[in-house]
């Protein structure tokens, strides 16, 4: 394949056409935050974390491809800034109150604040009275931890192949729904695979009977499907 | 016998709205009653452009312009004017200015500054016949670029024109036709943008509505240059009226053979579907309109790959506005140069606007590029009605942003208009007076686009309610300082991150506004006054005890029975805690003895009052 000559913080490297910013940097061990991407599945655009300036303008680099001498700035005060504030206002959407998410320490989201540093949130809270639906027998969907990441939708419809979960509404009243808006327990498409629950950044979709701090995830496990389902 | 007089009436949304049904029955029925069928023809046509005044009709030939034209009024119409040839005085439309009644169309100086390209047969002839359109040289450009031009120089001559695109960023319209035209694909589709949602806008609605053949045959000429099968006109389902109507013209223009298999015997195939939206503001974004005509949820895609390599069903796509379409027909027939010679260097060409807000004319205009601000909407739009003060004008529609009076002699191109933070957009244009209050359009705006917003990225989706948390804030007096720079912060960081158009625009009204009323943003905050009492937390009525006769209208009328007093003893007092400032009182008070009071006085009495 044909390879493309780039400049990423200064640093000349060469990629392979058709790869994105996100994963060129990636392989050059150069950190960028994400969030509602994840290796397998594919890329959306939505949580704006993964943002770079590339020749002055703000782009999402796991969306966008590399192009022969493209300039790339992956860390500086201004990305630091636009990102930490895009942190606040989806921590400031929600009710994340992390003392008694059963996500506690393990939770993508609140990696990210202490990464990035987030010591307090400037813009006012939206405290939105959300729904929890524990109709399936085996996991929750809590609303009030969504960051509509649509990981789950992506998940069940590119790995799974069940297309139960889906995203209504738009603007602040947007939400994951499984099926067409009915109560996960009466989906009927849902495998009960869990693989939602195990990529679900937060502390939206988890297991039952699990107490503060204890869900422990591996959204990894799409990779690792990927990679046997491949050399099959 | 010949026919002598054709009498256009307006049926326009507007005018539809005002009965200008009734009127057409009524004065068809006169007409019949006096024998005069033969000899005068009634045609409905699309908008002619003076909303405010409708049911608006014009008499051919004599220009006659008659105005708020009533059922009543036929049977004086015909007989004096028809018969007698004594046009109606009374309902032509007056000359504000000269304050004397005009008769021709053409000294009108709403008309006689406009220059009309796009709306060129809009008012003149009726939209759902093809001949009168095949009479005003309709489809001619189509039989131009068919049989006379090759690909290349349908697209050559579009580019030379400098058309950019109407729908609000100005895009060069010949580049997009060319990167489709190159583009490879098994299909490639055509389609009309006709997505209109801004507030107060109704450019396309209303060339949809009164001359649906421009738009298909912009479409058709496109699809011959840039080797399309398919076209689709996307169209709000709010917009009846002209889907009846394209419906009626696309099947005409089929049966003449003007679209559909082989047009003019050419060999050349090609058909145009219509397509409803739902009403989503977000599906004006080209890569959302492609996903909703596709049947997917209305949000944008990822850009690159753009629509001309990848769009509608992953197939080489050419989006224009319904005003860009509008534009092609004329440049296909007068070519590049005459297009140039109208408008501005950079900007060629007319635009079409839906002027509205605090003016006295309201309505459709079109205006050659270049024009002032000042001159639309003094000249043309004959300034602000009852001798309140100019504000603002707000272009571009949520969108876009407040431009303040000492800009008004900025010419109207789109650099211009993005210099001072606003947009040219798709051509809405909302005239505010001083009675409006700046944070309160801001924040009526942005109430728009985070309803509007689709919910795909953080910034939008959840930015836009903050802005919005942090502007009622101010306007219920509870703001402080530091919001002026959190909003400013907020914006910035939204404009910068958002995934699509939406996001990167919506906050523009508040940028706008906080750059150029400051001021009144201030004054909320610091001493709780909204200076043109629209802000009900910061106003209260109070009534005047020296000018209150003690009628009593106000009590009567208050629906919340906060005005106690008794007849004849003046005065009555209005219930500071009760009040919940309709401004009923105020309307109703035969004496003006209602006051509203707003700022220091108003906190003051407030805080007095609940001693």
């Amino acid at each position: 394949m044909k390879e493309i000559l780039i400049r990423i913080d200064g640093k000349e490297v060469s990629a392979p056409a058709g790869s994105t910013i996100l994963e060129v940097a990636k392989q050059q061990g150069i950190p960028i935050p994400t969030l509602c991407h994840l290796d397998g599945l594919s890329d959306i655009g939505a949580c704006r974390m993964c943002i770079v300036d590339v020749g002055g303008k703000i782009v999402t680099s796991c969306t966008t491809k590399i192009a022969e001498g493209m300039e790339v700035i992956t860390n500086s005060d201004r990305l630091a800034e636009l990102r930490r504030l895009n942190l606040e206002l989806i921590f400031a959407e929600r009710n994340h109150v992390c003392s008694m998410c059963v996500s506690n320490n393990h939770c993508e989201l609140q990696d990210l604040a202490c990464d990035l540093g987030m010591q307090h949130v400037e813009v006012p809270y939206a405290y939105p009275r959300l729904s929890l639906d524990a109709s399936h027998p085996k996991f929750i969907i809590d609303q009030n931890r969504c960051i509509l990441c649509g990981r789950c939708v992506r998940v069940c419809a590119e790995v799974e192949g069940a297309h139960v979960w889906g995203i209504a509404g738009r603007g602040s009243e947007a939400r994951v729904i499984t099926e067409l808006g009915i109560d996960w327990g009466d989906a009927e498409m849902c495998t009960d695979c869990g693989k939602c629950v195990q990529v679900c950044p937060t502390g939206a979709i988890v297991e039952k009977g699990k107490a503060a701090a204890e869900m422990e995830k591996h959204p990894e496990l799409v990779t690792t499907l990927k990679e046997r389902r491949e050399n099959d | 016998m010949t026919r002598r007089l054709d009498v256009l009436v307006c049926s326009g949304a507007a005018c539809v709205s005002s009965h200008s049904a009734a009127v057409r029955d009524a004065l068809s029925r006169e007409i019949d009653e006096n024998g005069l069928s033969n000899e005068i023809r009634i045609v409905e046509t699309g908008c002619m452009g003076p909303c405010e005044l409708g049911p608006v009709m014009l008499v051919y030939p004599d220009g006659a312009f008659y105005i708020h034209v009533k059922p009543e009024d036929a049977a004086e119409i015909v007989q004096e004017h028809f018969l007698k040839g004594r046009p109606v005085k009374r309902l032509l439309w007056e000359d504000p200015e000269a304050r004397r009644i005009v008769e021709g169309k053409k000294q009108i100086p709403f008309f006689a500054k406009q220059v009309k390209v796009v709306l060129r047969n809009c008012g003149r002839i009726d939209p759902e016949n093809i001949e009168e359109y095949i009479a005003a040289d309709g489809y001619e450009a189509l039989g131009k670029a068919l049989t006379q031009m090759a690909r290349n120089e349908v697209i050559q001559v579009i580019t030379d024109s400098g058309l950019r695109g109407r729908g609000g960023a100005g895009f060069p319209t010949g580049k997009k036709w060319q990167f489709v035209a190159s583009a490879t694909g098994e299909t490639k589709y055509v389609v009309c943008n006709g997505d209109e949602g801004d507030p107060g806008a109704f450019m396309d609605r209303s060339l949809l509505e009164g001359d649906p053949h421009t738009v298909i045959e912009g479409m058709t000429i496109a699809a011959y240059a840039v080797g399309a099968s398919r076209g689709y006109i996307y169209i709000r389902a709010e917009y009846p009226l002209a889907i009846k109507r394209l419906q009626i013209a696309l099947g005409q223009a089929r049966k003449m053979g003007l679209l559909g298999e082989n047009i003019l015997e050419t060999g050349f195939s090609f058909d145009i579907e219509v397509r409803m939206g739902a009403g989503a503001f977000v599906c004006g974004e080209e890569t959302a309109l492609i996903a909703s005509i596709e049947g997917e949820r209305g949000i944008a895609r990822v850009r690159p790959p753009y629509p001309a390599v990848r769009g509608l069903f992953g197939m080489p796509t050419l989006i224009n506005n319904v005003e860009t379409w509008g534009n092609i027909r004329h440049i296909v027939l007068n070519g590049a140069d005459w297009f140039r010679s109208i408008g501005t260097e950079r900007s060629p060409g007319t635009k079409v606007f839906a002027l509205s807000g605090k003016v006295k004319n309201t309505g459709l205009v079109e205006i050659p590029m270049g024009m002032t601000l000042r001159e639309l909407i003094f000249d043309i739009g004959g300034g602000i009605p009852n001798g309140k003060k100019f504000k603002a004008v707000q272009t571009g529609g949520p969108s876009g942003g407040c431009i303040p009076e000492k800009y008004l002699d900025t010419p109207i191109d789109y650099e211009s208009l993005k210099e001072l933070g606003a947009i040219m957009g798709s051509g809405g244009m909302i005239v505010m007076d001083e009675d409006n209050c700046m944070v309160n359009i801001a924040k009526f705006f942005l109430e728009f686009t985070s309803d509007e917003s689709c919910g795909q990225c953080v910034p939008c989706r959840t930015g836009l309610p903050r802005m919005l948390d942090i502007l009622k804030r101010i306007t219920s007096g509870n703001g402080t300082m530091d919001d002026l720079d959190l909003l400013q912060h907020l914006g910035e960081m939204i404009i910068e991150t958002s995934f699509c158009g939406l996001g990167k625009t919506a906050p523009n009204p508040v940028l706008s506004t906080l750059k150029y009323f400051e001021d009144e943003y201030r004054e909320h905050i610091e001493e709780k006054k909204c200076r043109a009492k629209v802000c009900t937390d910061l106003i209260a009525y109070r009534i005047d005890e020296d000018a209150c006769r003690a009628c009593g209208i106000c009590a009567v009328n208050c629906p919340v029975g906060a005005i106690t007093g008794e007849l004849g003893k003046p005065p009555y007092i209005i219930d500071e805690e009760a009040c919940i400032r309709c401004g009923t009182c105020l309307e109703v008070c035969p004496f003006g003895a209602v006051h509203v009071l707003s700022g220091e006085l108003c906190n003051q009495d407030k805080r007095e009052g609940s001693k």
